[in-house]
């Protein structure tokens, strides 16, 4: 792990090529050096860190959501970067809120996220903009609701067998 | 078009399911001198699966085929979500061992190690040095049942079935193994957050040394069987290539990483719960074909039989669970006499241990590749987000890149040699 130093500087050099903006904060703890970076800059940082940084991340190796209800904005989406060589990681945490959230793709940088940014679109419904198959990959195509957030409840899908299929008519409504 | 009746379309056309021209401009690689003959541009889809005896539990594989030639594949998963890292946010901490066992069935020690380690970051607890020990000699024989059985089940997928009686017959022996020290044969809750939940029984490392003691026989029985056997070399080598470039691409780990020349191994790069006191080689392959992927595993058992009998070997002395009572249980004859331990074991049970707000992301090495955990702490007694970076899941994302182009015997081989699991891929 960059320790909090080394993450200073990451978030340095990325200000001074990319803008102030890109980067809103940075956060050290129990070992773990986290970027946060403004939704609207994914892209840019991403590309910057995985190619034009000195110290590249070259590896993108989880990329998941988080709903952070109550607190605004209420999403999070984290890029655990690696790099083989230095053998190192650095988790790039982005926060959108709204009720459809949007963030880029970046599936041209990293082409393993193809899965598990449908995942993401899946469980809490962000759309990543430019992905090329964006639709649900667990969950059923016709299913309504994101399942992973926070608000949506435990249980209380009936399952439906024959002899109670009657009695659940249309429970989804 | 609703009402024309279907039967005025002539059978051929209703036959033609997909066609180069629905198919849109995509060229089709090396048919360039076919395509003049009319029935080398039909293209047929083909659904296998998802309840298939080769697909390795419930993978749907839409394929689209050219003769036998299978030119694209759309893997469809989802058909045993659960959601179980839904569930796991209604449960104390404790409890959520028992989901994410279940996940990535065939790697049930993995799963609980990646979480209670997570766990453990966030705690700031330490594990004893005996607990890190037992969970390294669990985890290693829990790879070679796991490689175990995805050699018998791939050889079978191939036509060997002796493979699949002599596979499961030695991965019983194992299953016994966690059965005498952990009361389960599968999914055993053994590693608890802080270390393991008891400590090995007397008579357990004799058995465990029987263990090792036959196994590297059997591995040469293995090979004298499979290695040996014209068949299975015809359709293994060769076949599935994927560069390691792509595969670095595509994130994929474990030993379908390994089999493409690539050295990396998270028990060597980024070692954890001491395995950087055990000495082991991290066996690749050259070209990345579905050879070097059996090779790489078979070499991987010989590696992990190497890694128990050190961890034997050197197994240290003290707890095998933190002493710290706000998260381990007290030990139960403790409960007889003392009123304190009665108290802290009545807390746990009841209400769990609080875990300060955080989020961690740990990775471990589990049989198929990187097994990150994701865990989110707000403070309660229950994980507010827990997601599982699946190997499988990812992993799964280049059979296309593998099969596209050969055969579907190939095809078949290259997901007998990937090694799915559809409970990590669904979870």
């Amino acid at each position: 792990m960059p320790d909090a130093t080394g993450l200073e500087l990451i978030a340095q050099r990325i200000r001074s090529s990319l803008g102030d903006e890109a980067v809103t904060g940075t956060s050290y703890s129990r070992g773990q050096a986290t970027l946060d970076v403004a939704p609207a800059a994914v892209y840019d940082v991403l590309a910057y860190l995985s190619k034009g940084d000195e110290e590249p991340w070259r590896r993108l190796m989880s990329l998941h959501g988080v709903d952070y209800l109550p607190a605004e904005p209420r999403f999070g989406v984290h890029y655990q970067l690696l790099s083989m060589e230095r053998c190192d990681r650095l988790n790039v945490r982005t926060r959108i809120g709204g009720d459809e959230p949007h963030l880029p793709t970046v599936i041209d940088l990293f082409p393993t996220v193809d899965y598990q940014e449908r995942e993401v679109y899946d469980m809490f419904g962000v759309v990543f903009d430019g992905h090329p198959d964006m639709r649900r990959i667990l969950l059923p195509e016709d299913y309504t609701g994101y399942p992973q957030r926070r608000d949506f409840p435990m249980g209380g899908e009936p399952v439906l067998f024959t002899f109670n299929e009657n009695q659940y008519p249309r429970w989804y409504d | 078009m609703t009402d024309q009746d279907p039967l005025a379309v002539p059978y051929r056309e209703r036959e033609r399911s997909v066609t180069m021209e629905r198919m849109g401009d995509q060229p089709v690689s090396g048919t360039d001198a076919l395509l003049e003959d009319e029935r080398h541009e039909e293209l047929f889809t083909l659904n296998i699966g998802p309840h298939h005896p080769a697909t390795h539990g419930v993978l749907r594989l839409l394929t689209t085929l050219e003769g036998e030639v299978v030119r694209d594949i759309k893997p469809i998963v989802g058909y045993v979500h659960t959601g179980i890292e839904k569930s796991c946010e209604d449960q104390q901490y404790w409890k959520v061992i028992t989901f994410v066992e279940r996940m990535d069935y065939l790697a049930y020690y993995f799963n609980a190690t990646a979480y209670c380690m997570s766990v453990e970051r966030l705690l700031d607890e330490e594990v004893p040095p005996r607990a890190q020990y037992l969970r390294v000699i669990h985890m290693e024989l829990n790879r070679i049942a796991s490689h175990l059985f995805a050699l018998a089940t791939g050889a079978l997928d191939l036509g060997a079935i002796t493979m699949l009686w002599w596979g499961c017959r030695d991965r019983d022996l194992v299953l016994d193994l966690f059965e005498m020290s952990s009361g389960q044969r599968m999914h055993p809750r053994y590693i608890q957050v802080g270390g393991v939940f008891e400590d090995i029984p007397p008579g357990w490392e004799k058995k465990v040394r029987e263990f090792l003691a036959i196994m590297p026989t059997r591995l040469d029985q293995y090979e004298d069987l499979l290695d040996r056997n014209e068949i299975w070399l015809e359709r293994l080598k060769g076949t599935g290539v994927i560069s390691q470039e792509r595969a670095l691409e595509l994130g994929v780990t474990g030993p379908l990483l390994r089999a493409t020349g690539h050295p990396w191994d998270l028990r060597k790069a980024m070692p954890y719960s001491s395995y950087e006191q055990f000495e082991f080689d991290v066996p690749v392959g050259h070209f990345g074909d579905n050879y070097d992927r059996f090779k790489v595993r078979m070499d991987e058992m010989r590696e992990s039989l190497k890694i128990v009998e050190q961890g034997l070997d050197g197994l240290p002395e003290g707890r095998y669970i933190t002493s710290n009572r706000k998260v381990a249980l007290p030990p139960r004859h403790e409960l007889a006499t003392s009123m304190e331990a009665l108290i802290h074991h009545f807390k746990l049970v009841t209400e769990g241990f609080r875990v300060p707000p955080g989020e961690t992301y740990v990775a471990i090495e589990s049989p198929r590749g990187e097994l990150g955990c994701y865990v989110l702490a707000d403070g309660s007694a229950k994980p507010a987000r827990l997601h599982m970076r699946d190997p499988s899941f990812v992993n799964l994302q280049s059979l296309p890149d593998m099969a596209r182009d050969s055969l579907i015997a190939d095809f078949i081989a290259c997901v007998a040699m990937l090694d799915p699991i559809l409970g990590g891929i669904d979870r």
